[in-house]
């Protein structure tokens, strides 16, 4: 165990586990709206959250850049960053909803049990994940399944730097847009009339259906406002590290539902903290042991979690006690 | 006590007997609620006690904590001498406690006899090995468990042991379920409120059953709505209103009790 | 759709009703005739006379070696998923491990290098995999359902990344080369060994053998107080409990025969690869595996087998036709989309699988008449 690796790079280690954090964060409000409303581990939010990653770097290549690009002056970043963001946003949120059309939704009305639900649940992960890959090489994003690179918008800089922790100016955009993406989620489901129903559908849907709030425009709207997240992690991610791949998603699905249920399941700033919390800690664990564990740590935390203190830290809300 | 028709009270000291369930001074609460206050009784064994109440006076509770699946708050359930909570509840049926439900919860999809199977099962001793190659002991168990479950369906009056759980008719599903906690070999076997949706002619029935049953030796715990199948079947009554108990005796005594009757009716006890 | 799903599910019925009217003598002809069809199918004089059957492209006995280890896979998820009801992600792990159990304990390339003779390390690779069963099942089968598949899927994935450290005892991607094949000192007609690189007629038919003993154990199992007990903990775990089924121990226990049998696969898959790494273990084959089982039916063994037939043979088969016809259909690759996709559908329209299980198909009607009265039509 290399205690003076962790102690050398804390600062670093601590800024890049936020920020990866972030990027967890962002996905897990996906899992956890869908799961506290649903009751089912949406598995092919994985695959929402890659699709954004390539659309957003598809757009970019679409219009002109590749690689090699060097991107000068700071409206042309900030075109691509909207013009990104725009394209990730809606590949995300498409998909989230096709899935939830596709594949949730006749289950539903046909009464099936939980265990279908997590199979037709599989069954969409994979398409997505087989579809992309592929496809990769007619999609023009790499051929035969490989790596998606392109330019980053704009070169990572430090931005500031305290007391020797130098910070990025990526890692606080990251940071920030996770936190203002949250708030505006929080905001959204506890003071909108939208997300009453969320939460009354979330703890009891026969009731809420009652009370005149239509069910299935509900989940709709939980799965789009989850693929919005996924959008807007999908273009963080593409700053960040500038490149995609078809399987991206799967480790980053896993352990963004490892944040949410950290956080507490359910729970919309339990993914946040879940979020930034695994981030950290994941890059603690390759700092002490080594990075090809860092993967692993992620596993670790999860198993460790669902066994023993499954409510998570901030425990369960939005949705019912559970059964 | 077995012949004694409804009306007639026969004052009777109840002859030496061994307690076989002790609800000892249990209080239960769930958070706020107190749902068993104070509660106070012994099943002696051999005897059909009756557990009677208005709605919500704490009979389900009662009973649920009498078969080990709520832990009291204060005070202990003995069975037989030992502790009922705190034991997984395959334990606890093989300690000898079976129960039947109030929304009858049969396995539907197996048969009849399969359903009475799955009770025998509970004392077989043949593992998985043991089944898995067939050896002699599985054999063994597999028939006698048969040969009794088919017993048991003559025994409660199911006809039709092939026929799937779920297409038996209500009164059969009843008898089924009664028939799979037998099948338990139990020294004691709960019903709740095993009559409800019957008409009289199979309420009558049903009390012969459990007549037959009790002189099988099983003691009896009954919970029941309907006062006369209670008064007609039951050796004693304990009675429960908010929690707590408020009488305790032979069905006579029981149903004259002015306590009982307030509760019951809700009128003043000087008007009844 | 609904008088036309009908009439579907009433011909299976009835066939099904024909096939259990026959006279035993009969069914038992015909089971026997089966056996010996499928013996003699690897044999290049016998399925050269079956048409279009057989594969074209690829080599027959390969593929029949394939599907058959993958029959067995199914076999034992089957067990698991279809039996207990319990959703197992991670089921390739127990596969893994049997594999590097063997390969680490014959390989002369291994860390240990003890070099037992294959056939020696396959009881040990079982019973290493059946304790990885009861390690990992112990704490994690009291979960609910959705969280088992994925605390299951974490741990296949932890198996796989730790053997994909290039310096652990699995050695990454390098892989442990050189594992022997069964009895080497078994010669065939022509001198060499039986079990040798080329030919994978003998492993088809010791894996095929190996099939027939499982299908047997298995049935044995359902048709005791162990299928019973998993029926019932599958329709009302608490009620079953309350009856004296020992719930969490017959949980244990198929999960336990699950990994036993998925280590074996294992074991046998490394005898004649000869050579295992960390690639070869990928997840997204759990989910064929799964695929598979769902598809033919969970729950009944024979749906599992055929569903397995299905899922390995077929892209095979297909190719095969593709390439008499002149087309290039490279199905295979599409494996995982395809499969993928029939695990939606599937579940939308026939749940029950292909093969159901009585009873599932059943369970299934069931929800779906609770759910009728509320929604306008299916």
């Amino acid at each position: 165990m290399d205690f003076d690796g962790l102690l050398r790079d804390f600062p670093d280690l601590t800024t890049t586990g936020l920020e990866q954090g972030a990027i967890y964060a962002l996905v897990a409000l996906g899992y956890t709206l869908v799961y506290g409303v649903l009751r089912l581990i949406n598995f092919a939010h994985s695959e929402v959250f890659m699709v954004g990653t390539v659309a957003a770097l598809g757009t970019w290549q679409a219009i002109g850049y590749n690689q090699n690009s060097s991107i000068n002056g700071v409206g042309l970043t900030l075109l691509l960053l909207f013009v990104g963001l725009a394209a990730a946003v809606a590949a995300s949120t498409l998909t989230a909803v096709a899935v939830e059309r596709v594949a949730y939704r006749p289950l539903r009305r046909r009464n099936a049990p939980p265990l279908a639900f997590l199979i037709t649940a599989i069954g969409a992960s994979f398409v997505l994940f087989e579809a992309v890959g592929l496809f990769s090489d007619n999609l023009g994003i790499g051929g035969e399944r490989g790596p998606f690179g392109m330019v980053r918008p704009f070169k990572p800089n430090e931005l500031f730097s305290i007391g020797g922790w130098s910070v990025t100016n990526t890692q606080v955009l990251v940071v920030l847009s996770a936190l203002a993406m949250l708030l505006a989620l929080d905001t959204f489901v506890n003071r909108s009339r939208l997300g009453r129903g969320i939460r009354a559908v979330a703890q009891d849907p026969d009731t809420a259906a009652l009370m005149g709030v239509n069910k299935d425009r509900v989940i709709l709207l939980v799965f789009v406002l989850g693929g919005i997240m996924a959008g807007v992690a999908a273009l963080l991610w593409n700053v960040t590290y500038a490149f995609s791949r078809f399987d991206v998603g799967f480790l980053i699905g896993l352990k963004a539902f490892s944040a949410a249920v950290l956080g507490g399941i359910g729970n919309l700033r339990g993914a946040l903290v879940g979020g930034l919390l695994l981030g950290v800690v994941e890059n603690y664990a390759s700092g002490l042991f080594g990075g090809e564990w860092k993967d692993f740590t992620g596993f670790v935390v999860l198993i460790v979690l669902l066994m023993f203190r499954p409510t998570g830290l901030l425990g369960e809300s939005l949705g019912r006690a559970r059964a | 006590m077995t012949d004694t028709a409804p009306d007639t009270a026969a004052p009777a000291t109840p002859p030496q007997r061994e307690a076989l369930l002790e609800v000892d001074h249990v209080t239960l609460r769930f958070g706020g609620v107190v749902a068993l206050n104070d509660v106070d009784f012994t099943l002696y064994k051999g005897e059909i006690l009756g557990l009677i109440g208005p709605n919500g006076a704490g009979k389900t509770t009662c009973f649920n904590a009498m078969t080990g699946v709520y832990a009291p708050t204060q005070g202990e359930i003995r069975f037989k001498g030992q502790r009922v909570s705190g034991r997984a509840r395959h334990k606890i049926t093989q300690l000898g406690i079976a129960r039947t439900f109030q929304n009858i919860r049969l396995f539907p999809e197996m048969s009849a006899l399969e359903n009475v199977m799955v009770g025998a099962d509970a004392h077989h001793k043949a593992s998985v090995i043991s089944a898995l190659f067939r050896l002699p002991r599985f054999w063994k168990e597999e028939r006698s468990g048969r040969d009794r479950a088919h017993d048991l369906l003559r025994f409660v009056g199911v006809e039709r042991p092939g026929e799937l759980a779920r297409n038996l008719s209500y009164g059969e599903q009843r008898r089924l379920e009664i028939a799979r906690a037998l099948a338990t070999s139990p020294t004691l076997l709960c019903l709740d409120e095993p009559a409800a949706g019957f008409n009289p002619a199979e309420k009558d029935s049903l009390l012969k059953l459990i007549r037959k049953i009790r002189d099988t030796g099983v003691t009896v715990l009954l919970i029941e709505h309907d006062m006369r199948l209670v008064m007609g079947v039951t050796d004693r009554i304990v009675v429960l209103e908010f929690g707590k108990k408020i009488a305790e005796g032979l069905p006579a005594e029981v149903r004259d009790n002015p306590a009982v009757v307030a509760a019951y009716l809700g009128v003043p006890t000087d008007a009844a | 759709m609904n008088a036309h799903v009908e009439k579907v599910r009433s011909r299976g019925a009835s066939m099904r009703a024909r096939w259990q009217n026959m006279p035993r003598q009969v069914r038992w002809i015909a089971l026997a005739a089966l056996i010996i069809f499928l013996y003699l199918l690897p044999n290049r004089w016998f399925y050269i006379n079956l048409w279009y059957f057989r594969t074209m492209e690829s080599d027959m006995a390969t593929v029949l070696f394939e599907t058959s280890f993958f029959v067995l896979l199914a076999v034992g998820l089957n067990v698991v998923v279809g039996f207990a009801g319990l959703l197992d992600l991670g089921y390739f792990g127990f596969f893994a491990v049997g594999a590097y159990t063997v390969a680490l304990l014959t390989s002369p390339e291994s860390r240990f290098d003890i070099g037992w003779p294959w056939l020696a390390a396959v009881p040990a690779a079982v019973a290493v995999t059946m304790l990885s069963g009861v390690i990992l099942g112990g704490p994690t089968l009291r979960l609910r359902g959705d969280y088992l598949a994925i605390v299951t899927l974490g741990f296949a994935e932890m198996i796989r990344l730790y053997a994909a450290r290039n310096e652990g005892i699995a050695n990454g991607q390098r892989g442990i080369p050189e594992i022997p094949h069964p009895v080497p000192g078994v010669k065939g007609s022509d001198g060499q060994s039986l079990f040798g690189v080329v030919d994978a007629r003998p492993y088809y038919w010791l894996t095929l053998t190996i099939i027939i003993f499982v299908i047997l154990g298995v049935r044995n199992l359902t048709r005791s107080r162990v299928g019973r007990a998993w029926v019932a903990i599958r329709e009302d775990e608490d009620a079953a409990q309350i009856m004296g089924v020992p719930t969490f121990k017959y949980k244990l226990w198929a999960f336990a025969i699950g990994a036993a049998v998925g280590g074996l696969s294992g074991a046998l898959f490394a005898g004649k690869q000869s050579f295992i790494n960390s690639d070869s273990f990928q997840l997204t084959n759990s989910i064929l595996v799964l695929a598979a089982v769902i598809l033919g039916g969970a729950g009944n063994i024979y749906g599992a087998v055929i569903g397995a037939f299905i899922t390995w043979y077929l892209p095979e088969w297909v190719r095969g036709i593709g390439g008499a016809l002149g087309l290039e259909i490279n199905v295979a690759e599409y494996r995982l989309l395809i499969f993928g996709a029939v695990l939606i559908v599937m579940m939308i329209f026939r749940p029950q699988g292909i093969l159901p299980s009585r009873r599932r198909a059943a369970e299934f009607a069931d929800r779906r008449e609770a759910a009728a009265p509320t929604e306008a039509s299916t």
